[in-house]
């Protein structure tokens, strides 16, 4: 059960290639805070409940904490801090302020995660509404969060595709 | 800048995870502490054995109770009764454990895995013994029928008026039992701590802090015995608190603990499991009314008895919360009549505390459910009975007669008729009720209700504030309350900048660093922005004439030259930005400090308040209830920011629908807690929202404060489970009166069978909960108190 044995790993996180020596028990969550410095990948639970810990992996939202960091090897992993579309990205962080979608901050992070998922696909609202119940918040009352991601859809169908 | 829904000045770090969460923060040499738990409910513990631990990789220590004996338990902020610290919890357990989560020993290691798997070496040796696990009323007819138990640890008796004449003279007597299951906050971030000690003295820095970082820096020092400037509280970012983080708990002391012990920093992060173990619960209260109530449905007299399952031991808070019920039961209605008896009692549970709007919020699901019943007893419109029973406007400010933790409660200002005319008119509640009833007719089990509420907000304690011109041209605003995430930033600096008629940007603020500011009473009870802002408000009006007379000094002018306006000041008609005017003064006269302190203390409490009206729909075939509409209207006095206010209002409803429908935390027959994740604590999530309308009324400003404030934090969450099980009520066409929250499918079912079986059982009353229904129960239980508490909840 010690940590002895590290294995390597390599990912790209936001674009960029990392190498890392990590214990097959850490979690991709507690690899991304403790050693990539990622503020943004943390956890509510740590037992696949809530989803403060949601990061994309390769292209899709997953519980960073229900994953190993030796499975994301040679995955592509997203955080909040740096989505794929540097405008979309913009247009989220503006959506939520302007929507009163944040109070604690917490589980921002992984409601943006889910955002950029739900404006990428293009879904559907009641879709949209669907995917965010995936994740917690216990300040907000989750109406600005679903408010900010209508306007964010709206803007899309509207430009044709991205925000 | 006072009114004006601006930008949240929290935001941009929050979006771009510029944030400082004490999970993700880390310190050089640091260690790791793992806390090794009761797993029994009620035992007799024998040894602990740590040497296994000890030797495992990576363990720097294990401590067990028997090696800090001599750290005094955490005492309460508030000694109601002497007596009562009896029952503080210690540090770790030393002779019994009394509830499952129960520290017993701390693993100090160099990683959180390995300190956890030591951990597991640890072991437990205890005799188990059987638990307590309810308030235990038994019967005692010569006294006190209800609610008297051998676990009973406080009495709380407050009242006014001539309640026997009340009964005496009443028309009719309605009596209906009410009980709020165990809920607890859950923030979604967990509780962690990091202790850093000092170099070269005695003494650390507790990063972590939240709520009350200088009430906990006191207890800190006083049970560390150390100086108390030796201790440092250090607020970064907290994801939520809703009365529960930041407290001070057993692990807040241990991470200190270790950390002077060991002289190295250690962090202590509390997984989820924990956190339903650990963190305060609450609610968990019984509460049976009796009305001496007229023809008309005017209330004459109210007797309440109440009976709090207080877990293990007394925490930081004692008996408040049950204080608090019984001193706001009666709400916005004049009752001439009132006595509240409550009783606290020691379980083997989880120990509680304050969760927002504590008190109330059962107080007032069990007061509104007893106009309702009222309504539906006496064939009236429930809005009427309402009416009939308000406080008038006339009777402003009214003195409740009682106090609520040793202050008198008077309700400052306001107009409750004219708040409900309002709401009901702007919610179209006709409208409202008629929809319902066509849908009803057409088989929808669709229902609406309407709740109303008074709030507190809390001004028992002074706060101070200080502005003062930094090195680089920005006025630290700088308090000792505390973000929790509702907005206290952006509020609080509208304040300043409304005060010193300078741009928001021009401030800083910097929170929750107790050696930056002496004092301040922390963050609860909605007190922050009436508190800090008043403070505020008062400070920088001092500010603004320094500013001017140092100007003035400075350029050789008369200080009617000097104006401040824009980026800073206007001297003779040079304007001059802060930043300038602080290097003017740096080369000029680098000894003068800009600096501004004021403290602000209230002697009443201010009572915003308002109307919930709630709309549900049950599924019949699974009996879940969905929350369609909800609606508030809520008079806050004057609002700094009306979106915030309206977050507050909205967020706080939310966690409300989840403890009227969803929330419980509960146990075994042998005190093993059952409800440890998300998975078993069901939240609200996105799809069991409402459609919101929300109306922030600012029609009577507060006399107790300058500006008029009243506190935005609790009025969301307060009526929530009355409102909601009215509608349910409303939904089945009152042939069911739920008066236990949550009410879950389950709940509904067991209701509507015994609906089900009045119809067959002429003996069976009609209306669940009803005095008849009590007092059977209570006569077929009386030689068995476990049957008997089962009758005290209809519900179940
Ligand atoms: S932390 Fe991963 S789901 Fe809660
Ligand atoms: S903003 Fe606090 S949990 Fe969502």
């Amino acid at each position: 059960m010690e940590d002895t044995e590290l294995h390597t790993v390599s990912f790209k996180l936001n674009g960029h290639v990392q190498v890392l020596q990590v214990a097959p028990r850490r979690s991709l969550t507690h690899v991304l805070d403790q050693e990539c410095g990622m503020k943004s990948a943390r956890v509510g639970c740590g037992q696949g409940d809530c989803g403060s810990c949601t990061v994309s992996v390769d292209g899709v939202p997953i519980r960073g904490c229900l994953l190993f960091a030796v499975q994301a090897d040679g995955a592509d992993i997203r955080t909040a801090e740096a989505l794929a579309d540097p405008a979309m990205l913009a247009a989220i962080r503006k959506a939520f302020k302007k929507h009163r979608a944040i109070q604690c901050g917490y589980c921002t992070p992984g409601f943006m995660i889910l955002a950029e998922y739900i404006l990428r696909n293009a879904l559907p609202l009641d879709q949209a509404v669907q995917t965010l119940s995936a994740n917690l918040c216990r300040c907000t009352g989750y109406s600005p969060i679903v408010s900010a991601v209508t306007e964010l859809l709206a803007l899309r169908a509207e430009n044709g595709c991205g925000p | 800048m006072i009114g004006r829904s601006v930008d949240r000045l929290e935001d941009d770090d929050l979006l771009r995870a510029n944030t400082r969460f004490v999970g993700s923060l880390a310190f050089e040499d640091m260690l790791h502490m793992h806390v090794v738990r009761s797993p029994y409910a009620h035992a007799r513990l024998k040894t602990v054995i740590v040497d296994k631990a000890a030797m495992a990789p990576g363990v720097i220590a294990v401590w067990v109770g028997n090696d800090i004996r001599d750290l005094s338990p955490i005492g309460f902020r508030r000694v109601p009764d002497r007596d009562l610290l009896q029952y503080r919890q210690r540090l770790m357990a030393l002779e019994e454990l009394r509830y499952v989560g129960e520290p017993v020993a701390i693993v100090l290691a160099t990683d959180p895995y390995l300190a956890e798997d030591a951990g597991r070496l640890v072991a437990i040796d205890a005799e188990i013994l059987p638990p307590v696990l309810d308030c235990e009323p038994r019967p005692d007819s010569r006294s006190e029928p209800l609610l008297r138990g051998r676990n009973e640890i406080a009495r709380i008796e407050k009242g006014y008026g001539d309640i026997e004449a009340a009964f005496a003279a009443a028309d009719h007597k309605i009596s209906i039992s009410c009980q709020i299951a165990r809920q607890t906050a859950v923030p979604l971030e967990t509780r962690g701590a990091i202790a850093v000690p000092h170099a070269h003295a005695a003494g650390f820095d507790l990063y972590g802090a939240a709520k009350v970082p200088h009430a906990n820096r006191q207890e800190l020092a006083k049970i560390l015995s150390l100086d108390i400037d030796s201790v440092v509280l250090r607020e970064g970012h907290a994801g939520g608190g809703f009365g529960v983080r930041g407290e001070l708990y057993p692990e807040d002391v241990l991470v200190a603990f270790a950390a002077l012990r060991l002289g190295r920093p250690v962090k202590w992060i509390e997984d989820r499991s924990e956190h339903f173990l650990a963190i305060n619960h609450s609610r968990d209260q019984m509460i049976h009314l009796d009305a001496a109530v007229s023809e008309g449905g005017v209330i004459a007299g109210l007797h309440a008895r109440l009976a709090t399952d207080q877990g293990a031991y007394l925490r930081t808070h004692e008996i408040k919360v049950s204080d608090l019920s019984c001193a706001f039961l009666p709400g916005p209605y004049r009752i001439p009549a009132y006595r509240a008896t409550a009783t606290v009692h020691l379980t083997n549970k989880t120990p509680c505390g304050t969760y927002r709007a504590p008190g109330r919020f059962e107080a007032t699901f069990a007061m509104e459910r007893m106009i309702d019943a009222i309504a539906a007893a006496l064939a009236l419109d429930p809005v009427e009975v309402r009416r009939r029973n308000l406080i008038s406007a006339a009777e402003m400010p009214f003195e409740r007669k009682i106090e609520a933790t040793g202050k008198r409660v008077v309700y400052d200002s306001g107009d409750y008729r004219q708040t409900l005319e309002t709401a009901i008119e702007a919610f179209d509640l006709p409208e409202l009720r008629r929809a319902a009833e066509e849908r009803r007719r057409e088989g929808e089990c669709v229902g609406i209700g309407v709740a109303m509420f008074v709030e507190k907000t809390d001004t028992a304690l002074h706060e101070t504030v200080r502005l003062e011109l930094a090195s680089d041209g920005k006025i630290e605003i700088v308090t000792g309350t505390s973000s929790l995430g509702q907005g206290m930033e952006t509020a609080l600096t509208q304040i300043a900048a409304d005060g010193l008629g300078l741009p928001m940007d021009a401030f800083r603020l910097v929170r929750g660093q107790t050696d930056r500011i002496a004092q301040s009473g922390g963050t609860f009870a909605s007190r922050t922005t009436l508190m800090a802002g008043s403070a505020i408000h008062e400070a920088s009006r001092i500010f603004r004439q320094k500013l001017i007379e140092v100007s003035a000094a400075l350029y050789g002018v008369t200080t009617g030259e000097v104006t401040v306006h824009g980026e800073g000041c206007c001297i003779d008609g040079r304007s001059l930005n802060l930043l300038q005017l602080r290097a003017a003064l740096d080369t000029a006269a680098p000894d003068t400090q800009l600096v501004a302190e004021a403290d602000f203390s209230s002697g009443a409490m201010a009572c915003p308040y308002g109307v919930h009206i709630a709309q549900v729909k049950v599924d019949p075939d699974d009996l879940s209830v969905m929350v369609e509409k909800y609606h508030i209207a809520y008079e806050i006095g004057r609002a700094v920011n009306p979106d915030l206010v309206r977050a507050q209002l909205l967020g706080g409803a939310v966690q409300g629908i989840g403890g009227a429908l969803m929330e419980e935390i509960s146990f075994s027959a042998d005190g093993q807690p059952l409800t440890i994740s998300f998975a078993h604590y069901v939240t609200p999530r996105t799809v069991d929202v409402p459609a919101f309308d929300i109306l922030v009324l600012e029609d009577w400003p507060s006399p107790t404060n300058p500006l008029g404030l009243k506190g935005a934090g609790e009025g969301g969450i307060n009526a929530a489970g009355a409102a909601v099980a009215a509608a349910v009520e409303d939904a089945f066409g009152a042939t069911i009166a739920p008066r236990r929250l949550p009410i879950t499918p389950k709940s509904l079912f067991d209701l509507l069978a015994r609906t089900d079986s009045a119809h067959t059982r002429a003996s069976w009353p009609a209306r669940q909960g009803s005095a008849t229904e009590w007092d059977s129960h209570f006569r077929n239980a009386a030689d068995d108190t476990s049957s008997f508490c089962r009758g005290i909840n209809p519900a179940r």
